[in-house]
């Protein structure tokens, strides 16, 4: 909706000045030594940087749990909110405010538990926004419970003999989303690939939702070890359309040749359960994005009560 | 029992002349009987009558035919005077089958010595289970002294239309115009208007069965109601709670609605998603109550205050959300059209339950400001109010109807716009160095509000304990005076407000307390009571968090002071009831909270609005000596 009548302002660029990467900064991040999200906030400052975004245009929003800290870490504005439900804060923003560039950071429980239901919506929704949804298969803030992702067998202070079902695959269930038009998977011990992801993911107009594989190294260290210490767990999807990382490529070499544009595709890659896949899974920007579906003519308040004035004399005595 | 006969003998019209009558029309769920109390209420508002609507709604869309709980229908007290609340009982019934007219009576929503017009087809009805059925029904309804005049509808409409079932209402329209004496003209007008999405053919038809009802009534109908119309000289809107609250919503420049479907709340959506774009505004229908809230308070974080709108269990869900608003300082406003509860409750019917869920449902300490409009005319004023206090005070601002306001319509003095109603425009210019996200004023708590687009303002804001520059701190310290100054903004808000004026003498024996939509029958009932010579007076509150001013000092000029609310409260004469123990109305024990007096309450959940009878007879019975004089 650009009824605010802001978006004038966005042609007011005269002295950009340039951002360097520590304009990004914001409080030291205190995650704990070895955590895999340190690593997702490089690439999202590096991102920032070479975007160029204006931080003050710039809104992080994020639910609870250890990755929700994240805009703390950053020098933007940040909407640290409450548990699962980062996502129809952020839908709000983008709604009133299009000419923001909105980030959404969740951990797995926020959004693949207590707030699945915003997770399904806001991909059918699709407005223009990076979903980054930092995967570590265990609730860490509130000390090793099991999460939806947490594989099975796994064992937790929630579910000491092993987690008793299979894990939740996000992949699936993102692709099987109506209208959803940017789906992703990368890790963030691949910071190359990370990087490289969210750029794409940026550059994409729609929910771009990025599944960040990350390592939490006190609950669940063990989640992704063998892939960290063996590239050939690890298939690259690659395409022209899709990520490409060339060095990359050396490492990891095991590629699938994937078309972000079939989804059937998409789909099979998902369901594959023999190695881990990075890469962009689906992407159609010409999907619907709600917030331009919305949107509507802005109007002064003159108008209104003009306006208001015709509609109080439908019921006029 | 045999059926009456169809036609009474014509006798010369008695015209009776009063200063109010109450009608209803009552139909199985589908016939009309809404529409056709519809376009009769908004008739007597055009003819200068005082006007006051409430619809009969069964709890099912399509109730199977002919049973009590189907009852649907309008019901219209019509005065010479401008009427403020739904009245006690119905005077003149129009009844499409003797079941639903048996629900009313059962309900006791009739005058014992009520007018009963009522479609006889049914006594002699082909089914024997139906004839008996009539007959059971007669038989009951003969215990009072109603008078009942069968009306051969079906019979009559089918000499114009194929189908009576889609007529029969513009049958009783005609027939009831001629009663009440309503301008034609103005009838026809209406029907215009209430059916400007159909054929002109439909509207031709209706006429014809309008003047059909009319003329079988003047042949038909020995005599006829003279309600006087008002001099009313201004210029006046007629409209229900909910589309007041909706009006009021664009008046005051807020340009997004965030809900979830909810009864009796959603109407106010339903006016707003056909004409918020206009307004540059939208409606959006979230996947659920937590997002209807969560994607306000997002709109509203990054600029003009959004609002949400909902029912008791949507209420529920929300409060995660609302807490944080309160901890974050981000505006919002959020109705509640309260409904029976607990739980799915009474989903169409008034109660007045909420009050402390809308004060205290936050965990932890949430202050945030709570209103209630007292009339249909108060929705409308009320969303300016709200709006402009969640900016000026950066917190919730909870908007208290109820169904009966929601569903009630009356005429009100129509609204002047004033672009000053609206926001100012949103303030992006760089803050000023060092400026943090809440510099509290260390007497009032208030702060100006940095959202983004606001160079040199960014910081996160967060639902963790905080300091004035949003960085997160747990020290005890800090988290006490955040505490404070999120507090204190209420105690400010409350030096602005006035006491509240006193309705009748400012002493007495005893003092009347209410809030909300029951302004109307207490006042009415405490007019009553003083015109018996009883010292009683009323006061009526808007503000429930803060309260008012002054009210200590209001109380201590009466020997007793008791609050009337419909939500639930303990009777002293109940088994294990006593003093200690006694759970009293909510107002009242905020009340007592407040000003340590003993404030009483009579309190009701009958899922209906309170009558100003039943407020009369507890105001008697709580004065000293049972009012004896």
């Amino acid at each position: 909706m650009s009824s605010c009548g802001l978006l004038p302002v966005l042609d007011l660029d005269e002295d950009v000045p340039s951002y360097e990467l520590n304009d990004y900064e914001g409080a030291r991040a205190r995650w704990c030594p070895g955590c895999g999200d340190h690593s997702v906030l490089t690439a999202v400052q590096r991102l920032l940087a070479a975007e160029q975004l204006k931080p003050e245009q710039t809104v992080f929003v994020s639910g609870i749990g250890c990755s929700s800290r994240f805009p703390h870490y950053l020098k933007t504005y940040g909407f640290h909110g409450i548990h699962g439900r980062a996502l129809p804060v952020a839908t709000g923003i983008r709604l009133h405010r299009p000419d923001l560039h909105v980030f959404v950071v969740m951990g797995d429980g926020d959004c693949t538990s207590i707030g699945a239901a915003h997770w399904l919506h806001a991909l059918r929704y699709n407005p223009d926004m990076v979903v980054m949804m930092l995967d570590n298969a265990i609730y860490g803030l509130t000390k090793n419970q099991t999460s939806p992702t947490t594989p099975q067998g796994f064992k937790s202070n929630t579910q000491p003999k092993g987690s008793w079902l299979p894990s939740l695959n996000p992949l699936q269930v993102a692709l099987g989303v109506t209208n959803a038009s940017f789906v992703a998977q990368t890790a963030e011990w691949v910071p190359s690939h990370l990087y490289a992801t969210l750029r794409a993911a940026h550059a994409h107009r729609g929910l771009s939702f990025v599944r960040i594989l990350q390592r939490c190294p006190i609950f669940s260290s063990s989640v992704y070890q063998s892939a960290v210490q063996d590239p050939k767990k690890i298939g690259l999807l690659v395409h022209d359309d899709g990520v490409v990382v060339p060095d990359l490529e050396k490492v990891y070499t095991t590629q699938v040749a994937h078309d972000p544009r079939d989804i059937d595709a998409a789909r099979r890659v998902a369901d594959m359960t023999d190695r881990i896949h990075l890469g962009v899974f689906f992407r159609d920007p010409t999907r619907l994005r709600y917030e331009e579906v919305r949107r509507v003519v802005p109007r002064t308040p003159d108008e209104r009560m003009r306006e208001l004035d015709v509609e109080l004399d439908k019921y006029a005595v | 029992m045999t059926a009456p006969t169809a036609t009474l003998s014509p006798v010369e019209t008695r015209v009776i002349r009063c200063a109010e009558h109450t009608v209803e029309i009552v139909s199985d769920a589908g016939e009309g009987a809404q529409k056709c109390g519809q376009i009769f209420g908004a008739v007597s508002a055009k003819m200068g009558n005082g006007v006051w609507t409430v619809e009969i709604i069964p709890a099912e869309i399509q109730p199977p035919p002919r049973v009590p709980e189907g009852a649907s229908g309008y019901r219209i007290r019509v005065g010479a005077r401008p009427v403020t609340n739904w009245g006690d009982a119905t005077n003149l019934a129009m009844a499409f089958n003797e079941q639903v007219l048996l629900a009313r009576h059962r309900l006791g929503a009739l005058a014992p010595d009520a007018v009963l017009l009522v479609e006889n087809k049914w006594a002699t009805h082909e089914d024997a289970d139906i004839r008996a059925a009539w007959d059971a029904a007669m038989t009951e309804l003969s215990g009072q002294q109603y008078r009942i005049i069968p009306v051969p509808m079906e019979a009559e409409c089918l000499t114009l239309v194929d189908n009576p079932r889609k007529g029969a209402n513009m049958f009783a329209l005609g027939l009831l115009a001629w009663v009440y004496q309503r301008d034609m003209e103005k009838v026809k007008e209406q029907i215009g208007i209430a059916f400007r999405k159909k054929s002109s053919a439909v509207f031709d038809t209706n006429v014809s069965l309008l003047k059909l009802g009319y003329e079988w009534a003047e042949a038909n109908i020995d005599f006829r109601i003279d309600v006087p119309p008002a001099a009313i000289n201004e210029k006046l809107v007629v409209m229900n709670g909910n589309e007041a609250l909706g009006l009021g919503a664009i008046a005051s420049g807020m340009e997004l609605c965030a809900m979830y479907p909810i009864t009796p709340a959603t109407s106010v959506s339903h006016l707003l998603s056909e004409v918020f774009e206009r307004f540059g505004g939208i409606v959006h229908q979230a996947e659920d109550e937590i997002a209807a809230a969560g994607v306000a308070i997002g709109a509203s974080y990054s600029g003009k205050v959004a609002f949400t709108v909902t029912s008791g269990p949507g209420l529920a869900l929300k409060t995660e959300f609302l807490g944080y608003a309160v901890m974050t300082e981000i505006p919002l406003v959020l109705i509640d059209v309260q409904r029976g509860g607990p739980s799915t409750g009474l989903p169409t019917k008034v109660e007045q339950s909420d009050l402390f869920a809308a004060l205290y449902a936050s965990p932890g300490d949430a202050p945030h400001i709570v209103i209630a409009p007292a009339t249909i005319e108060e929705c409308f004023h009320v969303m300016i109010t709200a709006r402009r206090l969640a900016e000026t005070f950066r917190t919730v601002v909870m908007v208290l109807s109820d169904a009966n306001l929601a569903t009630g319509v009356t005429p009100f003095p129509r609204p002047v716009p004033d672009a000053k109603w609206q926001a100012e425009p949103l303030d992006l210019a760089p803050v000023a160095d060092g400026q943090k996200a809440y510099e509290w004023n260390p007497v009032t708590g208030l702060s100006r509000r940095v959202i983004p687009g606001r160079a040199g303002g960014m910081h996160t804001v967060t639902g963790l304990s905080h300091d004035e520059g949003s960085k997160v701190a747990y020290s005890s310290g800090v988290h006490q005076r955040a505490t404070t100054m999120r507090s204190r903004k209420l105690a400010v808000l409350q030096s602005m407000l006035t006491p509240p004026p006193v309705h009748g003498d400012e002493s007495g024996d005893l003092l009347i307390v209410g809030w909300g939509s029951t302004k109307g029958a207490i006042e009415e009932a405490v007019d009553a009571a003083r015109s018996q010579g009883h010292s009683v007076s009323s006061v009526h509150l808007r503000f429930l968090s803060p309260l008012e001013p002054g009210l200590k000092e209001i109380f201590q000029k009466f020997r007793k002071v008791c609050t009337v609310e419909i939500n639930y409260s303990d009777d002293l004469t109940d088994p294990f009831i006593n003093e200690e123990n006694r759970r009293r109305g909510q107002l009242s024990m905020l009340l007592r909270n407040a000003t340590l007096v003993d404030v009483d309450c009579w309190t009701r959940v009958p899922g209906e609005p309170l009558r100003p009878g039943s407020i009369q007879e507890a105001i008697v019975a709580r004065l000293p000596h049972g009012g004896a004089k």
